[in-house]
């Protein structure tokens, strides 16, 4: 691992972090309002996924901001959405389960549990069609492991050989059952390994995170077939803000703290000498700028107007090149 | 040309000219379609361009999102409108939605065919006609072909649009001849006048066009002038159609197969009722099916839908009731 790759991890580990901190608080205040579901606890999965991929199509779940501000969205779209502003990045129209960005290959954002995954099997079977070879990236949760259409996409994905990494984010809990009660198999990979190589790491190490991604993206691109990571984890807050996620003991809670992703990175980096105390300090002092003016931005800006609302459920357009 | 002659000539004319087209669904390939409809383009075009897929409604019209995300032009065929039931997630939560979500930012130049009905004695699970559980959804448009014209050219549009479209089929209509003439300018968001009259307008669409009109042509011999006209839209409805020619008739009649019950009946006399009230000289008429499962009997079966004979005779006492 390179210094430049600790630096990057720290930055948009720190970024999420605080940007949902953040939100936290603008929700209390009534500024954010609806379902928000905070990934704090989960960043070293989101973001070393997000870099390890690289360049590739994103299909996210509800659980999606550190996802989009890794792929590089930009903090003040994401947070004046949050706020149902006009300039949030899907116009207000979508809220915090619904971040779309098509010019950086990110397809949501979406509430719908397991929904997401056909849509990826697709997209992939698209740029194989249309002799791309980049490889589609799909998270989800533990609880979309045990609905049907994630056993459609798998088949689908291996049947006709696409090149997906899906990539599970298990963090125990399906709102608040836990996966004991939810999942026969307690090993989410073993759902899927006899369709493709399937792989279970811990979730909370950036490092490891990115390293079993950027294998699995070399696997599906070079061999065109799909790849399963299981990637064990933990949310600290509830499913959603309306969620106060107490049927979890404080003491698992806490247990889980002590590996926090962003203390195991910044143990690591300190040890290896990949970061100084300095640098982070710096990386800090941005990151705190940068979702100042994230929020500044989002409350600046005008809600939408009302045409917005009859807008965009239609596009009416007709292709040309079928004569 | 058969209806799905037609259809297939649609499909077929579009895969030639646009290579974004591919078509997917349960036998559409290799076995050439349930109903035929896509047969010999799987020869013509590939497995590639024609995939056959799982019986797994839902992540068929899931993996057409994703490439219609991406750009392509996916038609995906659900092999009745009864297993559409079954991807109502994928229609309804999804297609209908990632368009309004994100701002504009999503296309999805997409059509899922589907046929419904009555065809024969297939029971309860094969027989249902759907329509209004698609047309109620802002974000679809959902189009109907009631003949081999409004087959191809309305096909052939829904292809082209770069919104999502859901294009219904009636299973009784597949093996139907009908007159056919490629048609300039087309429009499915003109219902269509398939017969002029003065007395009643008779709104009606897919299958039970026919069944209108062989009843009109009875009604006709009783002295009364019915006009029929086609909806090739349930969504958006051209309402515009529908009253130029209530205000003329002042009557209006809808027939459709679906339980009466929160069906089109309901939409268009509600929206009739609305608009023209003091232009009707009666109450509007809806003919549709029973509130019950369409049963195996065929006898049964028969008496759970409009038959011409049905639409004949609550017309003429309706008729009567009111003044004609």
């Amino acid at each position: 691992m390179s210094q430049t790759l600790a630096e990057k991890f720290y930055y948009l580990m720190k970024l999420g972090r605080e940007f949902e901190i953040r939100c936290k608080e603008e929700y209390l205040k009534g500024n954010i309002s609806g379902f928000l579901h905070l990934a704090i606890g989960e960043e070293a999965v989101h973001v070393g996924a997000v870099v390890g991929f690289g360049k590739g199509d994103l299909f996210c779940p509800y659980r999606e901001h550190v996802l989009a501000l890794a792929r590089g969205m930009d903090p003040r779209l994401i947070m004046a959405e949050l706020f149902g502003k006009a300039t949030g990045v899907s116009k207000g129209k979508g809220g915090s389960m619904h971040l779309y960005e098509p010019k950086l290959d990110f397809f949501g954002g979406n509430a719908i549990v397991a929904a997401h995954l056909p849509h990826a099997v697709g997209a992939a079977y698209a740029r194989k069609l249309m002799g791309e070879k980049a490889g589609v990236l799909c998270i989800f949760g533990d609880g979309a492991t045990n609905n049907g259409t994630f056993f459609e996409a798998l088949n689908m994905a291996s049947l006709w050989e696409v090149p997906v990494l899906f990539l599970c984010e298990n963090n125990q809990y399906a709102i608040g059952t836990h996966i004991s009660k939810s999942s026969y198999l307690k090993d989410l990979y073993l759902k899927a390994k006899d369709y493709m190589p399937a792989v279970q790491i811990d979730g909370m190490d950036v490092f490891e995170v990115y390293k079993a991604v950027v294998e699995a993206k070399q696997y599906i691109e070079t061999y065109g077939k799909p790849y399963f990571i299981e990637a064990l984890t933990y949310r600290y807050e509830g499913h959603s803000m309306a969620d106060k996620g107490d049927y979890r003991s404080p003491r698992e809670i806490e247990m889980y703290k002590k590996r926090d992703p962003i203390d195991l990175l910044l143990q690591k980096s300190f040890k290896e000498g990949w970061l100084t105390e300095e640098q982070v300090k710096l990386i800090d002092q941005k990151v705190e700028a940068i979702v100042e003016e994230a929020v500044a931005f989002a409350l600046a800006s005008a809600e939408p107007s009302e045409e917005e609302l009859y807008t965009d459920v239609y596009c009416g357009v007709c292709s040309d090149v079928i004569p | 040309m058969l209806y799905r002659e037609a259809l297939n000539l649609a499909l077929d004319h579009a895969m030639e000219h646009d290579p974004r087209v591919v078509i997917l669904g349960e036998d559409v390939g290799f076995y050439g379609g349930n109903y035929k409809v896509t047969e010999g383009l799987y020869v013509k075009y590939g497995p590639k361009r024609v995939i056959d897929t799982p019986i797994a409604e839902n992540s068929i019209v899931g993996t057409a999102i994703g490439m219609a995300m991406m750009g392509l032009r996916p038609v995906a065929e659900i092999m009745t409108a009864n297993f559409a039931m079954l991807a109502m997630d994928q229609i309804v939560n999804q297609m209908a939605k990632l368009r309004y979500m994100s701002g504009g930012k999503v296309f999805l130049p997409m059509v899922v065919r589907m046929p419904q009905g009555v065809a024969k004695q297939l029971a309860a699970q094969h027989s249902q006609s759907l329509e209004h559980m698609f047309a109620s959804v802002p974000g679809l448009y959902v189009f109907c072909a009631s003949d081999s014209i409004s087959a191809y050219h309305g096909l052939l549009y829904a292809i082209r649009l770069d919104d999502p479209v859901i294009f219904l089929e009636h299973v009784l209509l597949y093996s139907m001849d009908f007159p056919f003439q490629k048609v300039e300018n087309f429009d499915p968001f003109k219902a269509r006048v398939l017969k002029e009259g003065k007395d009643i307008t008779v709104v009606s669409y897919l299958k039970m066009v026919h069944d209108v009109l062989k009843a009109c042509e009875w009604l006709e011999k009783e002295g009364i002038s019915c006009e029929v006209i086609d909806l090739v839209s349930l969504r958006p409805i051209d309402f515009e159609t529908i009253y130029h020619s209530v205000k003329k008739t002042k009557r209006l009649v809808v027939v459709y197969e679906a339980p009466k019950t929160c069906g089109f009946g309901a939409e268009i006399s509600a929206r009739v009722s609305e608009e023209l009230f003091y232009f009707l000289d009666a109450p509007p008429l809806r003919i549709a099916g029973e509130e019950v499962p369409i049963p195996y009997n065929r006898k049964l079966e028969l008496m759970a839908i409009p038959t011409p004979e049905k639409i004949y005779q609550q017309i003429l006492s309706w008729g009567k009731r009111h003044g004609l």
